[in-house]
């Protein structure tokens, strides 16, 4: 039997109406339409015209102008910047998890010399900001000849933010049962085979949880981006292209309204389709 | 030769560890090192010529007021934003737990919107929605009759701290909640049934049992939290660049405006950035070990009363 979809349905589900679940529904509608008001902002101006901008503070707009998504797309480059951002964002999510994988593997779960040390070295930097450390990772990046490429800017995206997943994941497989590693290793197979076959699988919440996590740092990042595209802007993302459009005498807010849309949507995709194993991932992630 | 031993006994420890190692040498290690010998020399980053200065730049940096300022800055943004994110998240994710909410995703979506929007798109939207002409937030609040003119938030150095704080704590609440609902979750249902018996419920349900069960996570969500709030650059750098008169300049604020970009036309001092980033990861690295020696206390503590 297809449950008919009522308001009434939606709200409180098979049970009755209660007044402590209607009140909380209220309260918790009206918390939502202030957090959301800039975004119903953002997507009605990137709609208007810069002159109905200012003369009406309204959320319909009077005619609808799509001509400033194309101004953000073709003259603003955002839709190079989008591509920059994508490579950036899948190319250090890979980069990060499969090495903070492997080491906090070796580091949660195998006795050996220096592994205190490592360890609490990792610990020792959580709290480093990055303005600390932008200025050698400039440097380096230029003694490399990779300051102004996306391939130099994935890696250092990647190198960043690092440390905490480390120490996730060694948490994390330092819980995880003995015996399977010993009857694998009964039956002869390898220790990259192990890692790769029994125990990565195993640690999937944590590695959901990483990949969401860095997902979010790239797409947010913006100083290194910043410090590194000031020299060739063809590499820009996303965060900085924005930037860029204050950057200017008078500011277009409607080609401005229009690129951050664009900027958000496929990371509000991905977020409504990956919620549940964010959720589960963190709180498997903790529990063990 | 134990050396090559344990290099072979190992290989494999040591061969898995390596691009992990190799990246965090890079982009973690090498630039703390690196930082910390720039920071004693006098340096403009245009040529190679670097001047050793020693504690040069040091003893510069303590007599520094805008230092000082921006350092006690970085200090009032993290108490300001992180003990209010905590505490909203965790009440709105024990709201959004109840089973009986049928909409609590929908809310948890809406909420969690501004995390994956970019920083500097969410800092320039709300210089817009905070300014004092035509800004629908002073229009609201005006309309309303709370104010008899218009607020400028982010233009008058008393207030844009607090406008800063505010928008941040806006931005990073879903995050906060998202976890907070992870730890929620890890809470078994027969303990909810348990207190139900006995009567146990609202906010002495929640600090009685369940804050306890959850307690574990806090401290992890703490942490998370902090160093996010140290990374509070872009938020800030698309709000106000520091301004208005260095009243929201925070410590890599300061940092990036002394390296890459003066805007009084004066020369970049790497050099003397990097000090002050060094001085600035110094304190932090100690209240790291204070925090640490804290904790560690306070469980051989707990343990000592249980044995």
């Amino acid at each position: 039997m297809i449950a008919r979809l009522s308001p009434k349905r939606i709200v409180f589900g098979d049970h009755a109406p209660t007044l402590r679940i209607t009140l909380t529904s209220v309260i918790l509608a009206l918390l939502c339409l202030v957090w959301i008001y800039p975004f119903l902002w953002m997507v009605s101006t990137s709609l208007k015209s810069n002159m109905e901008m200012f003369a009406n503070p309204g959320l319909i707009p009077q005619d609808f102008m799509w001509d400033n998504y194309r101004r953000a797309w073709v003259e603003a480059n955002m839709g190079r910047y989008f591509f920059n951002t994508l490579i950036v964002t899948v190319g250090s999510v890979f980069l990060v998890t499969v090495s903070t994988a492997m080491l906090g593997y070796v580091l949660g779960r195998y006795r050996f010399p220096g592994r205190t040390t490592f360890f609490i070295a990792f610990v020792a930097t959580v709290f480093i900001p990055q303005g600390f450390t932008i200025i050698p990772v400039f440097e380096l990046l230029s003694m490399m000849g990779l300051s102004s490429n996306l391939f130099g800017l994935t890696l250092a995206t990647s190198g960043h933010a690092m440390v905490v997943f480390v120490v996730l994941f060694a948490g994390y497989f330092s819980q995880l049962p003995k015996e399977l590693e010993e009857a694998a290793r009964v039956e002869g197979v390898t220790f990259f085979k192990i890692f790769w076959y029994v125990m990565l699988p195993l640690a999937r919440p944590m590695v959901v949880t990483v990949v969401i996590m860095q997902v979010l740092h790239a797409w947010n990042d913006f100083l290194l981006p910043l410090v590194i595209t000031l020299a060739n802007p063809a590499i820009r993302t996303l965060s900085v292209g924005i930037y860029a459009f204050k950057g200017e005498q008078s500011i277009d807010w409607t080609g401005m309204s229009a690129a951050a849309t664009i900027s958000i949507v496929p990371v509000v995709i991905l977020f409504v389709l990956l919620q549940r194993y964010f959720i589960n991932g963190l709180a498997g992630a903790v529990k063990g | 030769m134990r050396v090559l031993g344990t290099l072979r006994v190992h290989r494999f420890h040591y061969l898995m560890m390596l691009p992990g190692l190799v990246l965090a040498g890079m982009f973690v290690f090498y630039p703390i090192f690196a930082a910390m010998f720039y920071a004693m020399h006098d340096w403009s980053g245009f040529t190679a010529q670097k001047i050793f200065v020693g504690f040069g730049n040091f003893l510069a940096l303590f007599q520094d007021p805008i230092f000082w300022n921006a350092f006690g800055r970085s200090i009032v943004f993290l108490l300001g934003t992180v003990p209010l994110q905590m505490a909203i998240s965790l009440i709105l994710a024990m709201v959004l737990n109840m089973q009986l909410l049928k909409l609590s995703t929908f809310f948890r979506t809406m909420i969690f919107l501004p995390v994956v929007t970019p920083v500097a798109v969410i800092g320039i939207v709300w210089t817009f929605l905070l300014s004092p002409f035509n800004g629908p937030v002073n229009g609201l609040l005006l309309d309303l009759g709370l104010v008899s003119q218009p607020i400028d938030f982010l233009g008058s150095t008393q207030s844009v701290m607090p406008s800063v704080i505010g928008v941040y704590v806006w931005k990073w609440l879903g995050i906060t909640l998202i976890y907070w609902l992870a730890a929620l979750q890890t809470v078994p249902d027969e303990v909810y049934d348990a207190a139900r018996l006995d009567n146990c419920k609202g906010h002495r349900l929640a600090f009685y049992v369940v804050l306890p069960i959850i307690k574990p996570f806090a401290l992890a969500i703490l942490l998370i939290s902090s160093v996010a709030a140290l990374n509070v650059f872009p938020l800030i750098m698309s709000m106000t660049n520091g301004g208005p008169f260095f009243g929201s300049e925070v410590m890599e604020i300061f940092i990036y405006r002394t390296a890459f970009a003066a805007d009084d036309g004066s020369i970049p001092q790497l050099g003397y950035a990097a000090a002050a980033g060094v001085l600035f990861g110094a304190v932090l690295l100690g209240l790291t070990a204070l925090q640490a020696l804290a904790t560690r206390r306070t469980r051989m503590a707990t343990a000592g009363s249980k044995a």
